[in-house]
């Protein structure tokens, strides 16, 4: 007797159809694969198995159990449609129930931020007046904008393919002190305007030196705001090592997985640490949950603070798609609450 | 995506108390447990209640903590806002950047701590 077909996704959001033993075999596969890359154990049988009735459903939408709810921090939440950045907020709030609201420009570098401090210094104020959910702040650290020809540093990705090495570490260090500065000093701003806290959204994305400028700015809010949230949201599963040699109180940056890329978080002063594994196209959704989960759930045993793993367009299990299907999205929500134990989304 | 990831796991925001487990996850770095278990004690309610809409509703019209409006649901004369952010840092007893910011802006005398 062959098996029903159930309908699901692949990692682009394509609908697909596959058997319960063949999206057993995806998640299967997935958490091998995982646990070798990241060298960390794989999923036990209850978890493969609670994870296979998830993604075996044929339901359009599903949702964790009552009393399971998490604390949603909705980085770059809002529509940035509705008119005004104050209704969208109050919209985030008021309609969609969002735990954290984000205020955020649509140029959204903390580099760029920096030329239009006092605009969003405003906003924030006003937000606040209307506002009843905490605000925090976001932007990316993108230290790449930090070289040439779009900062005032040589261009280290031009540097490395030449063999300089040194030349590129030097770009790296000048461009981390411009960095760092601009993240301070928006940072400084925003929660001297009323920000509840401040978001480093995709963190890593330029690689180990992009890590460690945002862990200096976190290291230097946290000392000056003892109240302020700080969440730092991970760019991808490990830090890529573009500098190579840089460390965190002994910790070498480059190479770290999400249990370690925490525990510099949350040792520099991180209130909220977001790990991110991102999709992949040509997997299953199924296989791209398991994937996430078996890699961020050693973070889950080492977290002194809340974890809030991404599951946005793209990361976590959700399909890398302007419109997510909410199948796809919710079953990858409940898998990660359900299995990881997470404190948030 | 973000409707879905509401309705999928989220805690509700002010439609609950998600706002309310979320500051004390931010400045506090409170894992959600006891941020849950921390904010049921401070309201007198039980951890399941923290999510449910309707017991939520009740509680923070009664303690002023601020509620969704709506046209079939308006609260006027009732603390919204800035106003309920006064209370909450004063029940939760932790600082609300904003909220002393307008005291400091409006000349209104310090919050003294508990």
């Amino acid at each position: 007797m062959t098996e029903a077909k159930i309908p699901t996704r692949m990692g682009d959001g394509f609908m697909v159809e596959m058997t319960r033993g063949e999206l057993r075999a995806d998640i299967e596969n997935a958490t091998r694969e995982a646990a070798r890359k990241a060298k960390v154990p794989p999923l036990g049988q209850d978890e493969l198995d609670h994870l296979l009735d998830i993604y075996a459903s044929r339901a359009a939408f599903t949702a964790v159990d009552i009393g399971d709810q998490v604390v949603l921090s909705c980085d770059g939440g809002g529509s940035k449609m509705t008119g005004t950045d104050l209704l969208d907020l109050l919209e985030s709030e008021q309609r969609l129930g969002q735990d954290i609201l984000e205020l955020w420009h649509i140029e959204y570098s903390y580099k760029a931020i920096k030329t239009i401090l006092p605009f969003q210094q405003q906003v924030m104020q006003n937000v606040q007046m209307m506002c009843t959910a905490p605000v925090q702040y976001g932007a990316q650290p993108n230290l790449a904008f930090y070289s040439k020809p779009d900062g005032p540093a040589e261009n280290w990705f031009e540097l490395l393919p030449r063999g300089d090495i040194a030349g590129a570490r030097a770009a790296i260090d000048e461009a981390m002190e411009h960095a760092t500065k601009d993240f301070i000093y928006v940072g400084e701003g925003m929660l001297d305007a009323g920000a509840d806290g401040m978001d480093f959204d995709t963190t890593g994305g330029a690689g180990d030196a992009d890590f460690f400028s945002t862990l200096r700015a976190v290291e230097h809010l946290r000392a000056k705001y003892p109240d302020a949230g700080i969440e730092v949201g991970m760019a991808g599963e490990f830090v890529i090592g573009v500098h190579g040699e840089l460390e965190w109180e002994g910790r070498r940056l480059a190479g770290l997985w999400p249990a370690e890329q925490l525990a510099v978080c949350q040792d520099a002063g991180a209130t909220i640490f977001g790990p991110a594994v991102n999709i992949r196209t040509g997997k299953s959704c199924a296989w791209n949950a398991a994937y996430s989960i078996t890699v961020c759930k050693p973070a889950m045993e080492v977290a002194r603070i809340p974890v809030h793993p991404n599951v946005g367009e793209g990361v976590g299990g959700v399909p890398v798609n302007g419109y997510p299907p909410e199948d796809a999205a919710s079953r990858a929500a409940k898998a990660h609450v359900d299995i990881l134990k997470c404190d948030g989304l | 995506m973000d409707v879905t990831h509401a309705l999928a796991a989220g805690m509700g925001g002010m439609r609950t108390a998600g706002d309310l487990v979320a500051r004390m996850q931010m400045a506090r770095g409170m894992r959600l447990e006891p941020a849950k278990r921390y904010v049921a004690g401070k309201l007198g309610c039980t951890v399941r209640d923290l999510s449910d809409s309707y017991a939520m509703e009740q509680i923070r019209g009664e303690l002023g903590l601020g509620r969704i409006l709506d046209h079939s649901n308006l609260h006027p004369g009732e603390p919204n806002a800035m106003a309920a952010k006064f209370r909450i840092a004063e029940l939760l007893d932790v600082p609300i950047s904003s909220v002393e910011r307008f005291r400091e802006l409006a000349g209104l005398e310090a919050r003294k701590p508990v």
